[in-house]
């Protein structure tokens, strides 16, 4: 019988614009590895079975569940959490504060997943439409708010960020 | 923590196959959207797994020199919706496969392991069928190739042999020439929700655009695995295009489905939704074919 041993191994990726090098167990995901490791406590344990995108984060660009990620597949990538989003001082960014104003935080336990889902679209510097924003934040649950208010704080920050005028209708 | 025994990295695909012949009870994970999910459940807890998430070789769509389309098997959802051969060939693939889950899913899940698992209402899988997709393996004795009807044997389990790995998924280009599709995912709601039936339609018109010279369709959850609706396109084939051709196309599709009352849906409402999605379906792909109905 074989014998079952614990298995390590280091990864090095950039996390939030700094390199960073870990050794982790290899049955890690990469949410327990940026919560115990790093204490990017912003990546959140919902369901752990990648349905309700509270531990959402962004890697090489793109979103992605941390729960249903292993750890040592971040091996190379560039990998952003809510934290990143602070500026110097500690300010927050728009897309944070837009959320404040629009009452779209209640618990609060689902908003960086969304927030994350949100910098993707925004920097993409598109303009969707409400359709268009509903499908791109569909991977997300909220027990609190009932989404309209998380819909307009995205809108109006995309709008702002466009320098355009929110249509109103 | 997962309950995993063991994590094997393959490094290329022949060492993945190396690794597979070493290590016969473990189990390939690509995106994990699947296989972390029932690890976490308990359903492949203390499972030895062998990674070929870092095979950027078997990641991307290209065309080969006789005109076959590669989707390689790493290829995520979201990569394939957005790629511009997708687009312009087999554009139905694209839309049915933004259908899956949601955005975080759709960067995850590969199209390898939407078809390895052997799931029926898996979003690509009817189009691949609806289109006579090839499946190319990699194993110890080199590439086989194998219609994707045949690599499914039932339920969750498919062709894959000793030491294989899925590496293709390749539409040929007398499949996909002059062809065009549209899907139909049936669930109760928009996102985040898997499929209560999924039907994929696709029809080739003569130059004139009057007739059909060509139609195919096949179907998720009508059975338990994907499969095509032979009568309907026997049907369909050298036909004037119309509405009653439509109608017709439609009904046929019940000689050939078999689906079962699950607590999704019971089913006789799953044929009820076969045939009129079929119907729709028909319609919108003789008009993207520039047919007038
Ligand atoms: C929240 C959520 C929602 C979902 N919604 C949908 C949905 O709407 N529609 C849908 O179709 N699916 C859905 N899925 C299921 C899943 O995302 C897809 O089936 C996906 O395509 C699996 O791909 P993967 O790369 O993540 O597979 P993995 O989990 O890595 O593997 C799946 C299976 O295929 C095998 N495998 C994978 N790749 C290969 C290969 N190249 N060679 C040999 N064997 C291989 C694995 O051993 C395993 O048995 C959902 C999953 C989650 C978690
Ligand atoms: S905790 Fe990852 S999706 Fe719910
Ligand atoms: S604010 Fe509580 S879950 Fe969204």
């Amino acid at each position: 019988m074989e014998k079952h041993q614990i298995q390590y191994q280091t990864v090095h990726f950039n996390l939030n614009g700094k390199d960073v090098e870990k050794t982790v167990d290899v049955r890690a995901s990469l949410t327990d590895m940026l919560r115990n490791d790093y204490h990017t406590l912003s990546v959140k344990k919902g369901c752990e079975v990648g349905e309700c995108g509270a531990c959402n984060v962004l890697i090489d660009g793109e979103t992605f569940n941390s729960c249903i990620y292993l750890a040592v597949w971040a091996e190379g990538k560039r990998i952003r959490t809510l934290e990143g989003l602070m500026g110097p001082e500690g300010e927050l960014s728009d897309i944070q504060q837009a959320f404040i104003d629009e009452a779209a935080i209640q618990c609060g336990f689902c908003t960086p997943g969304f927030i994350m889902s949100a910098v993707e679209l925004l920097e993409s510097g598109r303009e969707y439409t409400d359709e268009e924003l509903r499908k791109l934040l569909s991977g997300h649950l909220c027990r609190c708010t009932g989404y309209e208010n998380i819909l307009r704080a995205v809108k109006k920050t995309m709008y702002r960020r466009l320098g355009k005028e929110m249509p109103t209708a | 923590m997962y309950d995993m025994k063991a994590l094997y990295q393959a490094k290329s695909v022949e060492d993945a196959v190396v690794l597979r012949l070493a290590h016969p009870e473990a189990q390939i994970i690509a995106g994990g959207s699947d296989v972390l999910v029932q690890m976490r459940e308990g359903r492949r807890a203390g499972a030895e797994l062998i990674s070929i998430q870092t095979l950027d070789e078997i990641r991307g769509v290209s065309m080969e020199d006789d005109g076959t389309l590669r989707i390689g098997s790493l290829t995520s959802f979201s990569h394939i919706t957005r790629d511009p051969l997708i687009q312009k060939y087999i554009r139905v693939l694209g839309e049915a496969v933004d259908q899956v889950g949601g955005p975080q899913i759709r960067n995850i899940g590969t199209i390898g392991g939407n078809t390895c698992n052997g799931v029926t209402s898996a979003d690509s899988a009817s189009t691949l069928h609806a289109w006579d997709a090839i499946v190319e393996l990699t194993g110890p004795q080199g590439v086989r190739r194998q219609p994707i009807a045949e690599f499914y044997i039932k339920a969750g389990q498919v062709d894959i042999r000793e030491g294989e790995i899925q590496t293709a998924i390749l539409i040929p280009r007398e499949s996909y020439e002059n062809c065009f599709g549209h899907y139909i995912k049936y669930a109760m709601r928009n996102a985040m929700d898997i499929a209560t039936l999924g039907t994929s339609v696709n029809v080739r018109l003569s130059a004139d655009k009057k007739t059909v010279e060509r139609a195919r369709v096949a179907f998720g959850v009508a059975g338990p695995v994907p499969l095509r609706a032979a009568h309907a396109e026997a049907l369909a084939a050298g036909q004037p295009v119309s509405l009653d051709l439509a109608d017709r196309f439609a009904r046929a599709v019940k000689e050939d489905i078999n689906p079962r009352d699950s607590w999704r849906a019971a089913k006789d409402f799953r044929l009820h939704i076969a045939v009129e999605s079929a119907r729709r379906a028909f319609i919108e792909s003789v008009k993207l074919a520039g047919g007038a109905l």
